[in-house]
């Protein structure tokens, strides 16, 4: 069932993944494969490690200092984090967005055709095209189009957002991951935001991390859910780390979970 | 370190470089990114190996050989030729008998010099202890042997003997070498000195390694020849500055502080004006504190401060560390919890007991470390003490707030701008001695902020 | 042990407070006036009073500059009848025979400011870089305190540094027969802008470093994460993402830089001559606006003497030289300061 070529169903596939944060554990063990062109959703109690998950994804966590991934974590039938791998063109591959909308403090445009010109765009008409086509396809080009010199921070924060969406779709990347993407936008940006997704997963691999149990059933294929374990250690201090705990068609999570866990959790019985 | 190959979907729009060609272009900009990385770092390096040379530098100039020519041979006057072994009254002897007149007028007189030899030396002289007889003489009416003793009962030993030193001995450095010429080049020294001095048969001359920074270099007076001079006099004129400057602008400078910090509410525009005010003047030239001083202190209050002194000298640093004080203490203030305040407010206490009982002990060490710092920033500042007019051509030690001064930043500007060898050298010694007393100072700092911390996290 | 020291600490100071509180509610019943009136406080008023003039006296400082440099300075123009297009223009300056033309001073101001700048904001900005983005945090920890003890050094030592070591440094290399200078011309002369200019860029080094690397980690983490996330090196990050946003930060470190510059004295006291020459060349002696004050005012300086007079005349120029940079630095700061909020 291993994929190592384009034609696989599978974007990723992780096989007993553990990520330490300063040699401390934060998420023990994760095996899972993660569908292209499908919108995968992470749920879970806060600091269970979803963030985590999400961020080894595209080798952010190469960014923290103390910070280490074990296991196998392949993209496409590729080690991510094989010594030859260069986490730069994994990161141009797999595209971010994240909680917090957070747009350069530059013009909209110079925000959409940052990546583009990092790959050597200079050409004006073919970056205004790039600009387009991607604030379009975040449907945000009809609200922006008017004045595109406009700093990015002068927009809303839902406007902000698909401002992020529309930066990382214009780098052409594979898959998407969206770190809570909702989490600061109103009903209606959420919204908007939702319907992006049904119509980027079109195009797109989606990996999603949402706390909201609606969200996950409204947009995802499939949804993880991850949850918390603790232990005392010997020094008294208490060990926390993250786990999978069921991955399954979403909407067989929902309806009917094999873990009594999970289902507590999705009845909003969990602490 | 090439990005191997990720079998790739097809690309969405296809304009963007994909496959191969991204693949080498990515290593295109990772190699520029690596080239950058090796400047970034290069200029770090280049920071250190200049605060090395610099330090290296120093010490360099500060010890190695010296060639020197004597009148008299030291070892000829006194046991290893140390001065230090032999009497008052010995020491008296050996000064030369025409110079004694200078040396009384010079070290003990309080009359003007010229008036010295007409006017009797009991008033020329007072509190000297005078050999019976001689208080109603003029100078030209006493005897050699009265002058001698003189000298010998009211000059202290280390004074007499860096006279006989100067005057009599008189060495005189032909040659000097730096560290690493003595180190490296002890056959070219060799060389020289038997060319030009007659190497180690020559009777006059001697080589020896000198160490410029040394016990006599910290405790003799300052002195016009750069053998025998030291660097006590400008320590105390540094002291005497300092001490003053630190009580002057601790009281006012925590004063402004609390004012703005505990009374200022804060939109009024006269504080909000000082506030402004403050920060400009942090970023005055020192030397225009100089001019101000010069103006102010130096001519118009000269009534009080006796013109070029070190009162003026103080009042003027004071000035130039006001807004260091000032700032830090403000932020020290801004650190205690409102909390306290608070507690001490709703215990009915009055805003100036509150200050004084709450307040300003818990805000102390942070005003305090500041305070340090501006300290060791005014102890190495030159340009205004030269401006207000600090001497370098005094030889006696400081005795009031209204005498005249040198001190250490001066002696060192002074001993730089000759240009002989053996003034660098000293110089270089000099050098040393402020920042060991930088480094003590900060360190004193450094100690002090780390107990705020740690008392801060208990 | 430290704990029960402050607590101690504590207590006397509780009690403290407790017998100020009983005194003020004595002293309210002895007056026997109905509770909870206003009293006087002349203590406090007097407190307060001395504190207010505490703060007063940077504003007088201020004014006592203003009007010792005014003063004199206008002095000068009155009984030189000098006016100030000839103070400015004028490229001789000699007082004794009644010229009084800023620019000699001025321009080797300049020359040893710009080669400082030249030195120390791209080695500055480069080590700040190197600092705040590359560097392990141990090693961090190990230049920090390098920098300062760099930034704490006195500047006659700096000066010293300047004559003797980089002045014969540079005169050897570039006054020694080379492809160059292939008849070994004197080029550098011992007295020159080129070494204490050098100098005062090491100087100054430390100060862009720090306000700079300040300004440089106080840009967010979301943005770095954003750059990194749509696949920009790491390098490619610093340049087009963090250090356009640190701009205003490194912008002020660079004019404050400028400024000690342009005020430093003591390097340039030693090592750029001593007098004044017009001559933009700066590998020849010129004295600039501060070691002409310095060198003159270290004379035998009678006052109200047209040297001591012309002496507040530069320092008049120095004041709003100096003055105008840092209300500059302050202003870039503060109008770009909320750019990413
Ligand atoms: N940079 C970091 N350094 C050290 N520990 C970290 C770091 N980031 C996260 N952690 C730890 O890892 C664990 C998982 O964090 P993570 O952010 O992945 O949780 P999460 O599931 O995303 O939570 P939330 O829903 O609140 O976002 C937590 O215990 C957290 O404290
Ligand atoms: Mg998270």
């Amino acid at each position: 069932m291993s994929a190592t070529n384009s034609g696989s169903a599978y974007s990723f596939e992780l096989k007993d993944m553990n990520v330490y944060y300063s040699d401390k554990l934060a998420v023990d063990s994760v095996t899972l494969s993660i569908q292209a062109r499908k919108i995968t959703a992470f749920i879970g109690p806060s600091g269970c490690g979803k963030s985590t998950v999400l961020r080894a994804l595209n080798r952010m966590n190469d960014l923290i200092p103390g910070a280490k991934v074990t296991g196998d974590v392949r993209f496409m039938g590729r080690n991510l984090y094989d010594p030859n791998v260069d986490p730069v063109e994994v990161r141009r591959r797999i595209g971010m967005v994240f909680q917090k909308p957070n747009p350069f403090p530059k013009s909209i445009y110079d925000n959409v055709a940052y990546g583009p010109r990092l790959l050597g765009i200079r050409q004006k008409s073919t970056l205004d095209d790039i600009v387009e086509n991607s604030l379009k396809s975040a449907f945000l080009w009809d609200e922006v189009k008017g004045d595109l010199k406009k700093s990015g921070l002068a927009l809303s924060g839902g406007q902000q957002q698909r401002l992020c969406i529309a930066r990382t779709i214009a780098v052409e990347p594979e898959v998407i991951l969206m770190d809570e993407p909702c989490s600061a936008l109103d009903p209606i940006a959420t919204q908007a935001i939702e319907d992006l997704m049904l119509e980027l997963v079109k195009k797109y691999t989606i990996v999603i991390v949402t706390h909201n149990m609606g969200q996950a059933q409204r947009v995802s294929d499939f949804t993880a859910f991850y949850s918390i374990r603790k232990a005392a250690e010997a020094d008294g201090i208490e060990r926390r780390w993250g786990l999978l705990v069921e991955y399954a068609p979403t909407e067989q999570l929902f309806s009917r979970p094999t873990s009594e866990e999970t289902e507590r959790y999705i009845r909003g019985e969990f602490g | 370190m090439s990005a191997v190959e990720v079998p790739n979907t097809q690309p969405i729009d296809g304009r963007l470089l994909a496959g191969a060609e991204f693949t080498r272009q990515l290593a295109a900009r990772q190699r520029r990114g690596r080239l950058w990385a090796r400047f970034f770092s290069l200029s770090t390096v280049v920071a250190v190996v200049a605060l090395i040379t610099l330090l290296l530098s120093i010490i360099n100039d500060a010890f190695g050989f010296v060639i020197s020519t004597y009148r008299v041979d030291p070892t000829t006057l006194a046991p290893d030729g140390n001065l230090e072994l032999l009497s008052n009254e010995e020491l008296a002897a050996l000064l030369p008998e025409r110079r004694l007149g200078a040396y009384l007028r010079d070290n003990l007189s309080v009359v003007p010099p010229t008036e010295f030899p007409s006017v009797p030396l009991g008033q020329a002289l007072p509190g000297a202890i005078l050999p019976p007889g001689v208080a109603e003489k003029t100078f030209a009416e006493t005897t050699v042997e009265e002058r001698r003793s003189i000298l010998a009962n009211n000059l202290n030993v280390d004074l007499l003997a860096s006279l006989v030193e100067l005057d009599v001995v008189s060495e005189d450095v032909r040659e000097t070498y730096t560290l690493i010429e003595s180190l490296f080049e002890r056959d070219r020294i060799e060389r020289e000195y038997e060319e030009k001095f007659g190497g180690a048969s020559a009777t006059d001359t001697v080589k020896y390694f000198r160490s410029w920074l040394s016990l006599d270099f910290i405790t003799a007076p300052q002195a016009s020849s750069p053998e025998v001079a030291g660097i006590r006099t400008a320590i105390l004129g540094t002291v005497w500055i300092m001490a003053i400057t630190v009580v002057f602008s601790f009281i006012v400078g925590v004063g402004a502080a609390i004012y703005l910090e505990e009374y200022a509410t804060g939109n009024n525009p006269l504080e909000r004006f000082i506030e402004t005010n403050i920060r400009n003047l942090a970023g005055v030239p020192s030397i225009i504190y100089g001019l101000l001083g010069l103006a102010v202190f130096v001519r118009v209050l000269e009534g009080i401060t006796q013109g070029r002194t070190i009162l003026s000298a103080s009042l003027t640093m004071g000035l130039l560390v006001l807004p260091v004080i000032i700032i830090n203490a403000q932020e020290a203030l801004r650190a205690v919890p409102s909390s306290l305040r608070e507690a001490s407010f709703g215990l009915g206490a009055t805003r100036w007991q509150t200050i004084l009982r709450t307040v300003l002990p818990s805000a102390m060490p942070g005003i305090l470390t500041g305070t340090i710092l501006a300290m060791s920033r005014a102890i190495g500042e030159t340009a205004p003490l030269i401006v207000i007019g600090a001497s370098t051509t005094i030889f006696v030690d400081p005795s009031s707030v209204v005498s005249k001064f040198t001190a250490l930043p001066i002696q060192i500007y002074d001993w730089t701008r000759r240009p002989q060898d053996d003034f660098r050298s000293i110089a270089a010694a000099g050098i040393l001695v402020l920042l060991v007393l930088l480094i003590g100072l900060n360190a004193t700092a450094i100690i002090l902020r780390q107990r705020i911390r740690r008392s801060l996290q208990s | 042990m430290e704990s029960q020291i402050k607590a101690g600490q504590q207590a006397d100071i509780s009690v403290g407070i407790a017998r100020d509180v009983f005194r003020n509610v004595r002293r309210a019943e002895a007056d026997g006036r109905p509770i909870l009136t206003q009293r006087a406080r002349p203590f406090e008023d007097a407190a307060r009073i001395f504190l207010i003039l505490c703060a007063m006296l940077s504003i007088f400082t201020t004014i006592g500059i203003l009007l010792v440099l005014g003063n004199e300075s206008l002095l000068l123009f009155i009984n030189e009848g000098l006016s100030l297009i000839e103070f400015l223009t004028g490229t001789e300056w000699r007082p004794q025979s009644g010229s009084f033309g800023i620019l000699p001073l001025l321009s080797a101001t300049i020359k040893t400011s710009v080669i400082a700048m030249l030195v120390a904001t791209p080695l500055g900005l480069g080590a700040a870089i190197y600092l705040g983005e590359y560097a392990p945090q141990r090693l961090r920890a190990a230049l920090k305190p390098i920098l300062e003890l760099l930034a704490g050094i006195p500047t006659v030592v700096y000066g010293y540094f300047a004559i003797s070591f980089m002045t014969p440094l540079l005169r050897g290399l570039l006054n020694s027969p080379s492809f160059f200078n292939p008849n070994g011309t004197e080029i550098l002369q011992f007295y020159n802008n080129v070494s204490p200019g050098i100098i005062m860029g090491i100087m100054i080094f430390p100060t862009i470093v720090s306000m700079s690397e300040d300004a440089l980690s106080a840009v967010p983490r979301a943005l770095r994460e954003a750059s990194y996330g749509l696949g920009a090196t790491k390098f490619e990050t610093i340049i087009r993402v963090i250090l356009p946003a640190a701009l205003s930060g490194i912008a002020a470190a660079i004019i404050v830089g400028l400024s000690r510059a342009v005020g430093e004295t003591m390097i340039v006291a030693l090592a750029s001559g001593a007098g004044p020459n017009y001559d933009w060349n700066p590998f020849v002696f010129a004295e600039t606006m501060t070691a002409h004050i310095a060198r003159i005012s270290s004379g035998d300086l009678s006052y109200g003497s047209v040297d001591y007079e012309s002496l507040f005349s530069i320092g008049l120029t120095l004041f709003f030289l100096t003055l105008g940079l840092n209300i500059l630095s302050r202003w870039i700061t503060n109008k770009f300061r909320e750019v990413y909020q």
